[in-house]
């Protein structure tokens, strides 16, 4: 049954883009390709509904700012890599999760219950602490931790892909 | 709330999912199901709108504290994410 799946092109052809960009960038997409282009196609269709890539695990609120941490990749992807093998949908994976030696399954949700109820939340910037010797502000990505020192944060992490409305004031 | 109920040979407990169409483990689950021939009602949660979907995910919420997908309620237990072991245990497969 699942062999069989057909995807339409707009979904095979981004799983070319992200495959590669995930490699570039060493991450790897699920090697179960029909499980990977489920997922895409399911990022494809929140695309369609509410402008962006929210996860597809994950109950979207329909507001942006309330599902910034839940666009994908998501701020939770790399720390669940690193304990799991897996991001929280399964579409990114580890070296280990690959090789078997992570346990395959789904994995509990690292997002915090306040986010899950009332949708993300910003906390404050630490602008106290910036040492004020430094003539730029850093900026920090929130989804890879890629950290840029200019006056306002890139259009997209050259590391990542992120938003630009996804970086903080890190410094 | 709309549920689709989906016959099968195998209906000796009541399960009910509460799922997302976009989904993988979602899916999995679903696909467990159907390949062991039980009988189920789910939601995909994503495709309601308005009252329905808060109506749907504050029943979520209320079976599984953290609002997570896919939860299934096998009679009076609730399992939470694609738990193939706990789903065969409760389903007796």
């Amino acid at each position: 049954m699942s062999a069989e799946e057909r995807f339409s092109d707009e979904v095979l052809e981004t799983y070319e883009r992200l495959k590669k960009e995930a490699e570039d960038g060493g991450y790897h997409l699920n090697p179960d390709k029909n499980f990977t282009l489920r997922l895409l196609q399911g990022l494809i269709e929140n695309e369609k509904r509410y402008g962006y890539w929210c996860c597809p695990c994950r109950l979207a609120f329909g507001e942006k700012e309330k599902d910034l941490d839940v666009i994908c990749p998501c701020y939770y992807r790399d720390s669940d890599l690193e304990e799991f093998g897996a991001c929280y949908c399964a579409l990114y994976v580890s070296d280990d999760w690959i090789s078997g030696k992570k346990k395959h399954g789904s994995i509990a949700e690292r997002r915090p219950a306040k986010f899950m109820r009332d949708g993300y939340s910003e906390s404050a910037p630490p602008s106290s602490t910036s040492p004020s010797s430094h003539p730029l502000p850093v900026w920090r990505c929130k989804v890879c931790g890629y950290l840029c020192a200019r006056p306002e944060p890139p259009g997209k992490c050259p590391v990542c892909k992120a938003g630009k409305d996804r970086f903080e004031r890190f410094m | 709330m709309k549920f689709t109920h989906v016959p099968g040979r195998n209906a000796k407990h009541h399960v009910t999912l509460y799922a997302l169409s976009t989904c993988g483990w979602c899916r999995k689950t679903k696909e467990l199901l159907d390949a062991n021939q039980v009988q189920y009602e789910y939601i995909d949660v994503d495709q309601c709108q308005g009252d329905e979907r808060s109506e749907a995910s504050n029943k979520v919420r209320e079976l599984n504290p953290r609002g997570s997908f896919p939860t299934v309620q096998v009679d009076a237990e609730v399992v939470t994410g694609f738990d193939e072991d706990r789903m065969r245990e409760l389903l007796e497969l």
